[in-house]
């Protein structure tokens, strides 16, 4: 891959909220970003699913509060091996 | 993926382009990330992006109303980015969970209210036939019977209710099977088994579809088993947010849908236009000769016969085909002609285009041969650079991007949603004969003095008919492909046309034509409405294959002498232009009528039935079938 994987969230959440991706960074939320509301979280789970080829559980939505923790397990999901 | 620099490179340039008002190149930008990557995320990109150019490209509006018993509102955004790629702006109402039966019964819901173009009833199996799904090995089998009638009930009663308040389409997904039977392999051993009873109500609801115009099963059960049933659905998804289709298989639920929306849509493409060497065989037959070529049952050869079944399916459903090929033509002719792998030959193609000329120019003239407008094509080439040469100067047609394996030709055919079609009527699965036909009697015609010479030998005759039940679809089907021999375009649905047919003071006929070379069937449509003095001509229009051949004179003069034995004085005439319809222009000033008003809009005509006849040339006989005419 040529670029990290939390440089392909900030591009998710960018194309998902509409925001410029130069604006959103780890920190970003859904206190920072305003379009990110419920039911974008659930979209923001199904896009990241779709595109790394994993599930989630409902603990792992809970953990999903900004775009660098959704890197974080991302990442460590991808190690652990596809499902 | 969002990492590739070239889909980021393509959200920026897409950005730019919008700025810089230039909408058709944002489109194409648009659909060229559509096409590098089709998932949710570019999805949102094209749809927030599909707000700013609406109202500066032409977008077909159309309104989808989803009913459902389970969340999928994760898949509209990609049914949307789907259709915007299409050219359609779809606006989508999804209701609320489960309360589908209402909004069907109740005529004054919100799902009227909506006035959809077209509505989807997706209900799951464990919703609808908890009993059946769930607790299967506890049902007698009287009461597996009652479920099965009940549910089968249940369809056909929503259905006849869609249908007494909406002239809608309606597409209603079939129920899947349990992807692990209650009975586990057991169910296979019974007669009356969990998936035969589910089968059951499936065969019901197509017999109950069928009674019915404008209603469609989509086969979800095939949907879900092609993609693995294990695969689709998401467990977890379903118990914590009531969406039980897996997030990677959302994309197909989408495609489905579009399926269906793109022939409602009348977005279809009507000829498809193949090249030869290393598309519909392997290998360069200039070079390679007969015996060098790859094609047969077995690989390689076996890639491209597949090509050429699916190609023969197609002009099954009323598509043509046609060849646009740099070649010498004798060889390549040899080829089609007597290589013995070929599943098609010379007679299945309606133009041939074997030569060295550009091939956006064979395009042109193939469309023109065949009377159809250049974006009523879809081009399949294995040479992406005649397919950018394609794009470049026809924007309009639709490429089909060959992928790299020959084996995966012809899957890339048949899940092409521009080749769909809903209904088929007889004109449809003879098209490619009636086209043969057509090609000996433009040869017959070089061999005439004159046009009136030529009319005579053609020997037509035409008989003017009320619409009834049996010409219900094909009427239909005319108002909404009919683009350049038409008055007014105005699209009709089967329904909306059996609607105007009932109704007093309307007239909606059709036209028969045969001829001595053959029957062209049902071509051409015209509706009135009286009204007072008036009888004023709602559509009018002919299938381009009959045109400048007296037949439009003759039901015009139908027109004109129906309303005089109505009594009416003047039969009223509009013109209103699109792009298209250019050789309709003059066809009320050529029959004698004058010109009321002129604007943007169109234009209006009236004649006087008092003292004007509209004369029926002698070589070409009409008959007229009873009924209100």
């Amino acid at each position: 891959m040529t670029s990290s994987i939390l440089d392909q969230i900030r591009g998710v959440a960018s194309d998902l909220f509409n925001v410029p991706v130069n604006r959103v960074t780890a920190a970003s939320s859904p206190e920072t970003i305003e379009t990110w509301d419920s039911t974008q979280h659930l979209n923001f789970v199904l896009a990241l699913e779709e595109k790394f080829g994993l599930q989630l559980s409902p603990e792992e939505m809970e953990q999903l509060r900004n775009v660098g923790e959704a890197a974080k397990l991302v990442e460590s999901k991808l190690q652990a091996g596809p499902r | 993926m969002t990492s590739d620099p070239k889909s980021s490179d393509l959200r920026g340039e897409a950005d730019r382009l919008l700025s810089a008002g230039s909408w058709d190149l944002a489109f194409r930008c648009l659909s060229d990330l559509w096409s590098k990557e089709p998932g949710s995320t570019a999805a949102a990109f094209l749809v927030s992006r599909l707000e700013e150019l609406r109202g500066k490209l032409p977008l077909l509006p159309y309104r989808l109303a989803v009913l459902r018993s389970f969340t999928l509102e994760p898949a509209i955004p990609l049914l949307r980015a789907e259709a915007f790629a299409r050219g359609i702006d779809l606006t989508v109402q999804a209701g609320d969970f489960n309360a589908y039966p209402q909004e069907i019964l109740d005529r004054d819901s919100s799902l009227y209210h909506f006035s959809p173009d077209a509505v989807i009833l997706a209900a799951q199996t464990a919703d609808l036939a908890p009993d059946l799904w769930r607790e299967y090995p506890d049902l007698a089998p009287e009461a597996v019977s009652t479920a099965i009638q009940r549910v089968s009930n249940s369809f056909s009663q929503w259905i006849r209710a869609f249908r007494e308040h909406s002239s809608a389409g309606l597409v209603v997904h079939s129920l899947e099977l349990p992807a692990r039977p209650s009975a586990g392999v057991l169910d296979a051993q019974q007669q009356t088994s969990q998936a035969s009873a589910i089968h059951q109500i499936n065969q019901a609801l197509r017999q109950i579809a069928g009674e019915h115009r404008g209603v469609y099963v989509l086969d979800y059960d095939g949907l879900v088993a092609r993609r693995g049933r294990l695969r689709w659905h998401d467990e977890r998804k379903w118990l914590i947010a009531r969406m039980p289709i897996a997030a990677d298989c959302l994309i197909e639920m989408a495609l489905e849908w579009t399926r269906f929306l793109v022939p409602l849509t009348g977005k279809t493409a009507k000829v498809l236009v193949a090249d030869l060497d290393n598309t519909m065989w392997g290998g360069v037959i200039g070079e390679d000769g007969l015996t060098g070529i790859k094609l047969g049952p077995e690989f390689p050869g076996a890639a491209y016969q597949n090509l050429q079944r699916a190609m023969l399916d197609l002009t099954r459903r009323g598509i043509l085909l046609a060849i646009c090929s740099k070649n010498n033509g004798e060889d390549a002719m040899e080829a089609l002609e007597n290589h013995p792998g070929m599943i098609l030959r010379p007679k299945d193609f309606s133009a041939l285009r074997i030569n060295w000329n550009d091939k956006s120019q064979n395009l042109r003239e193939i469309a023109s041969e065949l009377n159809v407008g250049t974006d009523a094509l879809a081009f399949l080439d294995d040479n992406p650079v005649e397919r950018e040469q394609v794009r470049n100067a026809l924007p309009e047609v639709m490429i089909l991007d060959l992928p790299g394996d020959p084996l995966a030709y012809a899957a890339r055919l048949r899940d092409c949603p521009a080749f769909e079609r809903l209904a088929l009527s007889s004109e449809d699965q003879q098209r490619t004969t009636l086209y043969a036909t057509q090609w000996e009697r433009s040869q017959a015609e070089q061999n005439f003095q004159s046009k009136e010479d030529f009319f005579r030998y053609l020997e037509q005759e035409a008989e003017v008919a009320p619409v009834a039940p049996a010409t219900l679809a094909r009427v239909a089907q005319l108002t909404q492909k009919t683009n350049q021999f038409n008055l007014t375009t105005r699209r009709f649905s089967e329904q909306q046309i059996a609607d105007m047919a009932a109704r007093p003071g309307w007239h909606v006929l059709s036209i028969k034509v045969r001829d001595r070379f053959g029957d062209h069937g049902l071509v051409g449509v015209a509706i009135t409405h009286d009204e007072a003095d008036t009888s004023e001509i709602e559509t009018f229009l002919l299938s381009c294959r009959v045109i400048g051949r007296a037949v439009e004179t003759a039901l015009l003069s139908h027109l004109a002498q129906a309303a005089a034995a109505r009594g009416r004085q003047r039969l009223l005439g509009r013109f209103i232009p699109t792009r298209k319809n250019a050789p309709a222009r003059d066809f009320y000033a050529q029959h004698g009528f004058q010109l009321l008003e002129e604007n943007l809009d169109g234009s209006v005509w009236s004649l006087s039935l008092g003292q004007n006849t509209i004369a029926t040339p002698d070589w070409i006989k009409v008959k007229t079938i009873g009924g209100r005419v």
